[in-house]
This record gives structure tokens, sequence and C-alpha cells, in this order.
């Protein structure tokens, strides 16, 4: 679905995005991550034909982007950095206008148009929402209405930047259960964001970016798997530790880090020995580990000369 | 994209605030002219209006002159300049560029909504201004059936009608030369207001080269050098001379610009 080849840009000789190399398979929930300022955003800007690279190559639903751009965005649906609407219009005329706009082919008939506004209105939760125009929207329902333009045309692919931005923990569950839903239905989502528990709940692959560069692209399954280490909490803690004599290597509290012995064996040893298991799981790595292994501060943190 | 373009035009108060107070302009003027009865000494004061009180038919011509200098040109240069920094500054031009709207496209709807708006603003002054003319100021002079022309001699209805129609025509195309500066600088800024007031910048400039003697060499290919020319239209025998060569000073303005606004926009980075 997006494929980028030594993808760069530079503005007035700062390098934004650094030669990266992008793959987004049909079907994927793909997150791409990193810190504020690394790049994430004009990587997306690029994508989408709004950006211009310095050099590389981009693949959007196999046409060459920009010059081909016109022909994969039909089948697109974006949030770039916030949603936008005609503050002074109504949702359903921004929704009309915005289908209108389109090229020929590819917006749809006033009755169609009409079904599909309240669709997905509905679908995002703004079925409600009457004549009020947009300028009198919450941020939330700005967000709402913003998804709703991008859900408009039946997308195969879904280009969000922080779509979550500015709603409740209720409203966040319901994107994520949308997205969900849509990607069953067979739409690839890419989702650009800053927020790891977003993405490691939605995402089956990500890619995360550190000043301008892609430092990693692995399966969410890769990122998740087991350390070899065991994590248990114990009843007594003093007589675990004389029990896996050397095989602890971190404890804090009651809370203990084994090495070198399966979690079945190692629950076996303590009830055996009479020390009450509270806890006991395999460690996993997790996304938080990862990328904060991988990234450096965000380009907004500026410190001073020591 | 076009009708679309138009319908955010003619949806949005302020398109009709701004003809409204166009037209309220010249209704304010020719209710003093007619309550005083004293209009400026010929030559003095904007084009047309002393002959007026003889004549309100030719008030619709009195009606532009007014609004031509400043007004005119300020409601067009807000509307051109807001084009695509309008856009870029609510957000809105990412959303229309990746619907997708190809960036050329984008550019003429804008330029078609611009135009249709300076017709507007045009037709709607002169046909608020007859009305006004022929209620407020009426024939005064007895005996004056027919129209009179600057030099003199009358004028049918039918003439008139062509003439007004050249003049709002004529006009229109010295309009679209502010619009061409503010759309330009429009695609180059994500402040419409910055455009808006740029091309008024351009427009003063050129006004005040215009009556600089020591300008003079360059002083034909300013843009407002012939804005007044359409008052040769009201002669008998029309003086085409410098109509023809205001049509042509124009039309390499807008030309330039426009080609400039389009190479602009279609390379540059959306970065709003």
């Amino acid at each position: 679905m997006i494929v980028t080849r030594a993808l760069s840009k530079s503005f007035g000789g700062v390098l934004a995005v650094d030669s990266i190399d992008l793959d987004v398979q049909e079907g994927e929930r793909y997150g791409f991550l990193g810190p504020n300022g690394s790049g994430k955003t004009t990587t997306v800007r690029m994508l989408l034909g709004l950006v211009f690279a310095t050099s590389g190559e981009i693949e959007l639903l196999g046409r060459e982007v920009p010059r081909r751009v016109g022909e994969a965005l039909p089948d697109v649906g974006a949030l770039v950095e916030g949603p936008a609407a005609y503050p002074h219009l109504s949702a359903r005329t921004n929704l009309d206008l915005l289908d209108a706009a389109g090229p020929r082919g590819t917006r749809m008939s006033g009755r169609a148009r009409r079904t599909r506004i309240d669709e997905v209105l509905d679908q995002v939760g703004l079925g409600g929402v009457g004549r009020k125009p947009v300028g009198a929207y919450s941020l939330g329902m700005r967000q709402r209405l913003g998804l709703a333009a991008a859900l408009f045309g039946r997308p195969r692919l879904l280009v969000l930047d922080e779509p979550t931005n500015g709603l409740d923990p209720q409203g966040i569950q319901e994107v994520r259960q949308l997205l969900l839903q849509l990607n069953r239905g067979g739409t690839t989502v890419f989702l650009s964001s800053h927020l790891l528990a977003e993405v490691e709940q939605l995402c089956t692959r990500v890619g995360v970016m550190d000043r301008g560069r892609l430092v990693a692209q692995v399966a969410m399954d890769e990122v998740r798997r087991p350390t070899g280490r065991a994590v248990i909490r114990v009843g007594d803690p003093g007589a675990a530790l004389a029990l896996l004599d050397g095989r602890v290597a971190e404890r804090s509290g009651d809370q203990l880090i084994v090495t070198d012995v399966p979690v079945e064996e190692l629950t076996r040893r303590l009830v055996g020995a009479g020390i009450a298991v509270l806890e006991a799981v395999p460690e996993r790595n997790s996304l938080e580990s990862l990328v904060l292994a991988l990234t450096g501060p965000g380009s907004d943190r500026v410190d001073g000369p020591r | 994209m076009i009708a679309v373009e138009l319908r955010k035009l003619f949806r949005r108060p302020r398109t009709w605030i701004s003809v409204f107070l166009l037209c309220l302009l010249p209704t304010i003027v020719a209710v003093f002219l007619a309550v005083s009865g004293v209009g400026p000494r010929p030559g003095e004061g904007p084009a047309f209006l002393s002959a007026v009180l003889s004549n309100g038919r030719l008030y619709p011509a009195a009606a532009l002159g007014i609004v031509l200098p400043v007004f005119l040109p300020l409601a067009v240069a807000v509307v051109a300049g807001e084009s695509i920094a309008g856009e870029a500054s609510i957000g809105m031009l990412r959303y229309l560029l990746v619907r997708p709207v190809a960036r050329t496209r984008l550019l003429i709807a804008k330029l078609i909504a611009v135009i249709v708006y300076t017709l507007l603003a045009v037709v709607a002054v002169a046909v608020s201004g007859l009305a006004v003319g022929i209620l407020v100021i009426g024939e005064q002079e007895a005996g004056a059936a027919a129209t009179i022309t600057v030099s003199g001699t009358p004028l049918s209805t039918g003439q008139l009608l062509i003439r007004a129609g050249l003049m709002m025509g004529y006009i229109g195309w010295s309009m679209l030369g502010v619009a061409s500066v503010a759309l330009f600088l429009s695609t180059v800024t994500t402040s419409a207001l910055g455009a808006a007031l740029g091309g008024i910048a351009v427009l003063v400039g050129s006004t005040v080269l215009v009556g600089l003697d020591a300008a003079s060499s360059v002083n034909d290919w300013l843009p407002t050098r012939y804005w007044l020319a359409w008052v040769d239209l009201f002669r008998d025998p029309i003086l085409w001379h410098d109509i023809e060569r205001g049509l042509l000073v124009q039309a390499l303005w807008i030309v330039v610009l426009l080609a400039m606004a389009w190479a602009a926009f279609t390379s540059r980075d959306v970065n709003s």
C-alpha cells in the first residue's frame, strides 16, 4: 500500500526526513511512532503529495507520488495534523462540499451523498449533530468530524495522524473499535502517533522514527516476544531469594525478576518450598522499552548549555 | 470544483455584506447631492459626479467612479487574497488537496469565483446606481429626454446600455489586475489579510507613481494608469486609444501574475 525508498526531505538544509524505507502491506494496522519533531508528519505529508520530497521515491497504492498521486488519493482517507472544516457551515454541509469538490467519478450523486453523510456521521458518533455550525463544536466533535471526512469515500487506506487527539477515554475506545472493524473489512490503517498505548493496542506492525530516521520496522508480535525471564511476586521475598540463589536479576519490594528458570518450574519450586506465589508471568518486551531504547528526546525538548 | 467554490462564495455572509456596503456609499453620496443640489465643479471630485446632477440616468457611471479608487479594489483584493491563503489558514487546503483536487484546478476555480464576485459587485453598484439615480436625483432639467454624453451630445437608451455594458466590462478587467496580485500573494502566504493588503499596497504604489512626473518612463505600464479610461466610453465619438492601451497593460499584469501564482502554488510544499 505504501512503499518508500530512500525518502528524504530537507527544509533549508535541515534534514527532517533522512532516507527512510517504509513498507506498509495491504490489510495491516501500521503504527508510525516517534517523538515530536522526528519527521512523522513531514513523511505523512509527502505520502499524500502535500510536501515534495527532496530525494527518494514514494509509491502509494502502486502509484508514483507526487506524479500520479491524484490516481491514488480517491482510495485514501486522511486525517493530517488535526481536523479542519469551514467554521460557518454545518458538519453535513462541510462533508457535502468536500465530496462535491472531488474529481468526476469519485463524487456521489445528491441522494447517495446524503445517505452516506448520515452513515459516516453515525459511524463516528455525530448522528444527532443537526445543523449547528462547526465553529461551535468541541475539540472532540471536530476530531470526530475529521474522521468522518476521512472515512467518507470508503477508502482502502486510512492515513491517520493523531486521530484520538482531544477525545476522552470513551471516545478513544470508540475510535479504536471503529478502526478495528474497518480493518476487518479490509481497510489498511496507517496510524501516526506519539502515544505508545494507542499504537500498542491497535497496531499489528510498527515503524519507529527518530530524528528523521526510521530506526525500526517490526511486527508487534516481535516487539512483545518473551525475554526469557520471569516476573514473580511472592509472600516471602527473603526466602525466595535464598531458594533461587543467584538467579534473581532484580528485586523491588515483593517483586523479583528471575532468569533462566521457566515459569512453570519456578512456581513448582516456590510452592514446594512453602513460599506463597502471588503472581508469576514470563517477562515480555514492551513497545515502550523498544521505543525508549531506540529514540532520543523529541525536538520539543530544548536543553540549555550546562 | 468550480460549482463548489461558487457555493462557498454565495454562502458567505461577507460576500453579500461587502456588496451591500459598496452600493451604500454611492447611495449616500446621491442623497447628499439631491438634498443640497451642490455638485463638485466639473473636473473635480470623482468622475462624472458633476454631470449627474442634470441627469440621474448617468448615475451608475458616477457610482462606479466613486467606489473605483479604493472600495471596489479593496473588496476584490480581500476576496482574492482569501482564496488560497484563507483555505490554508483554517487547514482546509490540505484536505482539499488530498480529496484530491488538483492544484491547477483549485487555482482556476478560485480565480473564477473571484471573477464572479467582481462582476457581481460591479453590476450591483451599477444597478443600484441606476435605481438611486432615477429615484433620488431624477431628471432635473426639464426637457432633457435623452441622456447626454460628456461631450454634450445626446445618447439613445440603446447606446447608453451598450456603453454601460462596456464600462462594466472594462472596470471588471481592471479589477482583475488587483485580483491577480492578491491571488498570487495568496499562494505564497498563509495570511489572507497579508495577501489582500499586499494587493492594496501595489494599487496604492501604482497610483503614487502614476501621479509622479519623475516616474513618467514607467507610467504607461503601471496597472492603475488607465483605470479611468472608461470615461472615454461616454464621449462622442468614443475615444478608444486609452481604453485599448488599458486593456493591454492590464492583460500583461494579469497574465504575468497568474502565471506566477500557478508556478508558486504547484511547486510549493503545503505545510499548513
